[in-house]
């Protein structure tokens, strides 16, 4: 079978071996008639290590020596391809719902397909196109939103009726389809032979590959990689990959400051049948029928066919050898399910013969993204691996910009979605792991539809005022494991359970979350935002504000109480990072920054620090409990509590000040609310949280104050055009480029990072401008709502995407906020964009296919928000007279 | 009228109990893994009891179901009762003393069983006292008696049954100050109570069994296949040998009066029990009781009814029948039940429906391909054939349930049919106890490993 590999012994992968290339072309099934070549030592050192020879192994591998990195050496415990890679079932799908993960198989499409070409070596490449039916409406939206984003990235593609589904595939029963979408470029290919061009081209480069060699250890010293431990004896090496696939996790604590890899393997079974009568042409459509949770394909004239089953079966929860994934059982009653779906959906196959159930593990990650990057805490040691099921779709994609990252320092798009340092060590419990992958492997299948939550490894991280919001008709959601309020359900008032919940129209929670809005602008709300990343950072002497003077862009020496709104930048001026910066003293500074930064910022910190800096941090994040009153009244609250004066000539807008509220002292009040509306945040020593939140509460009854969620504060801040980072901002986004000008401070009397790029952007212009767009023939009622993603037109052509979307009950309309592009007609060149380029245009959103109409702003409605905004301006002045 | 399938769940499921075996290190070092039981009632209340305890002070564990008559006292009073007869029949000399010494000085009681009960398992409060200073004459009696030798398991198991016995007849004959209490004593007296205790240390299994209630063992053929075997003999007129000895224990001139209908003189199923007074007492002592006694028991006509041919008491005992078993790797289960269940199902059934029950679905063989030529169709066929059947598996997790659902509602093909089951089970309250008796049912399952590994 083309599946099986040839045997090979332990044989250095070098084009000057002679053994090599008849080995692997020509007598894939031969023993050991040929002679066994003996064991070639390992080298003593080189510059990279990469564990693992299954696909993102060899990419890895593949791609570093092609951007000349040629002193690698991939090392392997079994046999290259031998692992998943072996058993996968070969599909290369574009067909994906995350940006980056489209890009990643749309190139490892394209690289695939000239492989062949390249390597000598038959990949099996075969360009069938592949079907994803739908067998619902809903099902049909979310393949048509797939296509609008596969179509402006260029790739064909095309929503077919079922008419058409019958036409390009002959065994499909139509009967019960609303539609379905086709994309003719995706291809089949024989996955480990890929995985063995990649590695014979590798090693043509200069990549040693050892098989049957083991990793024992990783070292570490003064926090860099330095040696990795074989079975084999010892390499010294500055960059260790780890590609260990569903071993990785157990790899990653095989160092001295244990890389938690947060996957979790799940087993995943498909089914090869013999060849049909008339056996199957090698180029039919690969089938996915979402709903009946399979996909076909078209094997050796039978096909292959396989699925993500709602009652997966994780395993490996202890950890076990590799030996073990040889003796996987076939689980027939397991599979029935998807037997039964199958027959269904190809109901001529009844006669077909069986020829093998595979059990086929995969790794699984917590949030079905894959995972890549550098370890925030082990520098030089890589990761790449958790593939989801779709390592054959990703493989060349994912080791490109892998292997970006380790050459430049970082890849050449924004792949902050797969970062290993989204996850923390909280993520990293098997019990949590085997929980989740439990609840993402079925999701592989289910419906993407927006505002999706997590049901399992939640309550892990929350507020002490949990059970007290919980109470009052919470809803929740989570980040970073961290309980966050969505909106509250008033008494009396039910929802939709759960499954009716999910919708791509207007949702069950509308006129809740805009009471909780109307409440904002009209009297005072309290949102607990406790997720918050919070760090204090300080000196004994000035060095606290030189370092960060250097680190982030806006000017740090401002009076002690005063809080200054931040990017934190890389060099070529994107954010890392978006913060608030509060000046406690002289020399201590405290930052608020996304909940999901945690485990980033404190790593680009640490790192961006020199190591006799002085500089303390601590992440208090657990400290404080932080609560957001927003709105006109909140002033009052406050001030009756504290006996304190609050107005804006008492306690102007961005000043912090430690004061006492109701009994507790040293509550930390900042005269911000990332939003955009009037009020403050309170940090709490967690002690006092209950205490502040009921006397809040007490007082704020006759002010109307209620609780409010998360839904409303991203409501608020969109229709104030407030940018968010890891929605809006991202790594490749600069101040200049979303309107943050004001929040860079240039002339600052000294250099910081990311300057260079910024006085060249001001200098010479941006190339893409973040613009907010209200929707304007959009029925709220009706139509489709707006998500994230979605494609923006200009006078009829694509100009970039949206990143995110809300309902502004203040306007009663849609707002979407999105960068807005300027390619040449002709060559796609990217040009400069300006401000009359923005204002000229036409607009129009894509959402799932249908355009609509949509006005492009650059700043944001000065009625709603006049008063606030001047206010600000005049302080940010003011700042600079000092 | 049926009852929907939720509603036949929360009738079967409402007195299931389910108990583990910690673990300790993620091992499991007892030869018991754990237990299941439950119980379906037929009399209102129910007449059955069960009790499941750990002995803290000496290795094992020991689990009981009671078959009341004539009344629950006498089974409640067992079922409390019982377990720390046998516990302190085990108990060592030293043990013994350092408890007294306990008691005597007021200091905390070293516990000397952990039970595991289902919330409706109660115990009665006003008669602890009064418990409790009988169970210490009995220990104080067997520190006096100080024989050196090491407690056997089967002796102990007879003493306290006897013991136990012993004490309920005479609190009924000297009585209690208290009204309540002086009530109670006699209804635990004047009612009966068949038990049947299995004590299980390591691989040492003891069935101490009197009455009608019956143990037996699951054990696990190599071809994967169950057979039941017997850990008790029914003590009834089915039972020659049991006949035979009442009959030598009574002068010839009685002899066919003592079994009539296969009752003990005509009237009772068990030829052993506890309580009973009536078939212990001379006539005398029970006119002298029943005489002294509170109204509500002069009353009664049960209480004051003689039975015929009553010359030569006792005719009962509560003397049990003790058979010792080591246990083996094959053996993997044991049950423990009430005649209610004995009688509606045969054991070799019980063996099979909860061996397959214990090992699911998963020995129900795999399926495997190999180098058969199957079809996706028959493959389909197949699957959904074997999904309807364990479908019913699934609805129990508690091995007690599970057969009580087959002891009510199998058909004549051996698999549970719901509409009989609904009709079983909504009979009304008056009517039940002519189709079905109370039934409890004990399942222990035991650790091969462990028992494999002596």
């Amino acid at each position: 079978a083309r599946m099986f590999l040839r045997c090979l012994s332990d044989v250095r992968w070098r084009v000057a071996n002679p053994n090599w290339r008849g080995l692997t072309s020509s007598s894939r099934r031969s023993t050991s008639a040929t002679a066994e070549p003996q064991p070639i030592p390992l080298p003593a050192q080189a510059q990279v290590v990469i564990c693992g020879g299954g696909i993102m192994g060899t990419s890895v591998a593949y791609h570093l020596s092609k951007m000349g990195w040629k002193d690698v050496v991939l090392l392997e415990q079994g046999r290259l391809a031998a692992g998943t890679t072996r058993f996968c079932a070969g599909i290369v799908s574009t067909a994906r719902h995350v940006t980056i993960e489209l890009k990643m198989a749309n190139y490892s499409n394209k690289l695939y397909q000239q492989l062949e070409q390249e390597t000598g070596v038959n990949t099996g490449y075969v360009r069938t196109g592949s079907i994803s039916l739908a067998q619902t409406q809903d099902r049909l939206i979310s393949l048509k939103r797939v296509a609008s984003s596969l179509k402006v990235m260029g790739i064909p593609c095309e929503i077919i009726t079922p008419k058409q589904v019958a036409q390009l595939h002959p065994l499909l029963n139509i009967h019960d389809l609303v539609g379905a979408m086709y994309v003719p470029e995706d291809a089949l290919v024989s996955s480990a032979n890929v995985s063995l061009a990649l590695a014979t081209a590798a090693s043509r480069n200069g990549v040693q590959i050892h098989e049957r060699t083991s990793v024992s250890h990783v070292s570490v010293q003064k926090g860099r990689v330095a040696a990795v431990e074989t079975d084999r004896g010892q390499i010294q090496c500055q960059y260790f990959v780890n590609c260990a696939g569903q071993w990785a996790y157990e790899l990653g604590h095989s160092v001295e400051e244990p890389v938690n890899i947060p996957l979790h393997a799940c087993e995943h079974f498909y089914l090869l049948t013999h060849p049909l009568k008339e056996p199957l042409a090698t180029n039919l459509p690969t089938v996915v029928d979402p709903d009946g949770r399979i996909y076909i394909r078209t094997w050796q004239g039978g096909i292959l066919s396989g699925g993500f089953e709602k009652n997966p079966k994780p395993l490996f929860t202890e950890g076990r050898n590799q030996l073990e994934i040889h003796n996987l059982q076939e689980d027939w009653d397991h599979f029935e399910p998807l037997l039964s779906a199958l027959l269904r959906r190809m109901p001529d196959l009844e006669a077909l013969q069986i020829m093998q159930l595979v059990n086929c593990p995969e790794s699984f990650t917590p949030d079905m993204r894959c995972i890549m990057g550098e370890s925030p805490t082990v520098r030089g040691y890589f990761v790449l691996a958790g593939m989801n099921s779709a390592g054959i779709s990703y493989g060349g994609g994912a080791g490109k910009y892998l292997a970006e990252w380790m050459v430049n320092g970082y890849p050449t798009e924004n792949v902050w979605p797969l970062d290993l340092k989204r996850f923390g060590s909280l993520q990293s419990s098997r019990t949590f792991l085997r929980h989740r992958v439990m609840e993402v492997m079925p999701l592989m299948c289910d419906l993407k539809v927006p505002r999706w939550d997590f049901q399992t490894g939640r309550q892990l991280r929350t507020s002490p005022l949990y059970d007290r919001l919980d109470a009052q008709g919470a809803r929740w959601m989570e980040k970073h494991g961290f309980e966050r309020v969505k909106y509250f359900v008033p008494p009396g008032k039910d929802l939709l359970d759960l499954d009716q919940s999910k919708t791509f129209y207007k949702p069950d929670w509308f006129d809740i979350v805009g009471s909780e809005v109307k409440c904002c602008k009209e009297a005072v709300c309290v949102i607990d935002m406790s997720s918050f990343t919070k760090f204090e950072i300080s000196s004994t002497g000035d060095q606290a504000l030189e370092s960060l003077q250097y680190l982030f862009a806006n000017d740090l020496d401002v009076p002690v109480g005063h809080v200054v709104h931040t990017g934190m930048l890389n060099e070529k001026g994107g954010y890392e990072n978006d913060c608030s910066i509060a000046r406690l003293s002289k020399r201590s500074f405290f930052m608020i920054s996304p909940t999901d930064q945690q485990v980033h910022c404190w790593a680009w910190l640490k790192n961006h620090l020199p190591e006799d800096s002085g500089v303390v941090m601590e992440d208090v994040t657990w400290k404080y409990t932080a609560l957001n009153l927003i709105g006109p009244r909140a002033v009052d609250v406050l001030s009756e509590l504290s006996y304190a004066p609050m107005t804006a000539e008492h306690f102007p807008s961005l000043f912090c000040k430690e004061m006492s509220v109701g009994y507790a002292n040293g509550i930390r009040v900042m005269s911000i609310t990332h939003t955009g509306e009037p009020g403050f945040v309170l940090y709490i020593p967690i002690e006092y949280a209950l205490h502040v939140y009921n006397e809040v509460m007490n007082m704020g009854q006759k002010y109307g104050i209620r609780n409010a969620g998360y839904y409303a504060l991203r409501s608020l801040r969109i229709e104030k055009f407030f940018a968010f980072w890891g929605q809006d901002l991202d790594a490749f986004t600069t101040p200049m480029e979303c309107g943050r000008e004001f929040q860079v401070k240039l002339e600052k009397g000294m250099e910081f990072l990311g300057q260079e790029a910024l006085l060249d952007q001001k200098q010479n212009g941006v190339y893409k401008r973040f613009t907010m767009f209200i929707l304007e023939d959009h029925d709220t009622d009706a139509d489709l709502w707006p998500w994230w993603g979605e494609p923006i037109f200009r006078n009829g052509r694509y100009v970039g995407r949206t990143t995110s979307s809300a309902y502004s009950y203040t306007l009663e309309r849609h707002v979407c906020l999105g960068f807005v592009h300027h390619y040449d007609e002709k060559t796609g060149e990217e040009l400069l964009v300006t401000t009359d380029f923005i204002n000229q245009g036409d607009y129009q959103i894509d959402i799932a296919g249908q355009r609509f109409q949509a006005k492009a702003k650059l700043y944001p409605f000065s009625s709603l928000f006049a008063q606030r905004r001047r206010k600000d301006e005049v302080e940010l002045s003011g700042y600079q007279r000092e | 009228f049926y009852l929907t399938p939720p509603q036949v769940n929360s009738i079967l499921k409402a007195n299931e109990y389910s108990f583990k075996v910690p673990e300790f290190d993620g091992k499991n070092v007892s030869s018991v893994l754990g237990f299941d039981s439950n119980q379906l009632p037929a009399n209102a209340p129910i007449e059955d009891r069960r009790s499941a305890a750990t002995c803290l002070q000496t290795r094992g564990m020991l689990l009981g179901v009671f078959d009341g008559h004539a009344g629950c006292a006498c089974a409640q009073a067992v079922s409390e009762r019982l377990f720390y007869y046998i516990a302190v029949s085990l108990l060592p000399h030293e043990t013994l003393l350092e408890i007294e010494n306990a008691v005597e000085s007021g200091r905390a009681l070293l516990p000397i069983l952990q039970w595991h009960k289902h919330p409706n398992d109660y115990f009665s409060k006003e008669a602890s006292k009064l418990y409790f200073n009988s169970l210490r004459t009995y220990w104080q009696e067997l520190i006096d008696l100080n024989s050196g030798e090491t407690t056997d398991v089967k002796e102990a198991l007879i003493n306290a049954f006897k013991r136990l016995d012993n004490d309920i007849s005479l609190e009924a004959q000297v009585g209690d100050p208290n009204s309540f209490l002086n009530y109670l004593v006699l209804r635990v007296a004047f009612s009966g109570a068949t038990a049947c205790v299995a004590h299980v240390d390591g691989v040492d299994l003891h069935v101490a069994n009197t009455g009608d209630s019956r143990a037996m063992l699951g054990v696990q053929e190599e071809d994967g296949s169950w057979s039941a075997v017997n850990l008790s003999y029914d003590h009834n007129a089915q039972n020659k040998q049991e006949v035979e000895r009442v009959k030598m224990e009574h002068p010839k001139s009685e002899e066919k009066s003592l079994v009539k209908q296969d009752r003990l003189l005509g009237l009772l199923m068990p030829f052993r029990a506890f309580g009973d007074v009536k078939f212990k007492w001379s006539i005398e002592l029970q006119k002298r009781v029943v005489e002294s006694g509170p109204d509500q028991l002069n009353d009664n006509e049960y209480t004051k009814f003689i039975p015929p041919n009553y010359h030569t008491p006792p005719y009962l005992t509560a003397e049990p029948e003790v058979i010792y078993h080591r246990l083996r790797p094959q053996d993997k289960f044991l049950v423990l039940a009430t005649d209610g269940l004995w009688e509606t199902m045969h054991r070799q059934d019980v063996a099979r429906i909860v061996g397959e029950y214990l090992t699911g679905v998963h020995h129900q063989q795999p399926i495997a391909v190999g180098g058969y030529k199957v079809t996706l169709g028959q493959m389909h066929g197949l699957l959904t054939e074997r999904r309807a059947r364990i479908s019913s598996v699934f609805e129990d997790q508690n091995a007690a349930t599970h057969l009580i659902r087959h002891a009510v509602g199998n058909n004549e093909f051996g698999s549970v049919d719901h509409e009989r089951l609904s009709k079983m089970l909504s009979l009304p309250e008056e009517l039940a106890r002519m189709y079905r008796d109370d039934m409890t049912i004990i399942v222990v399952q035991f650790n091969s490993h462990v028992i494999g590994a002596y």
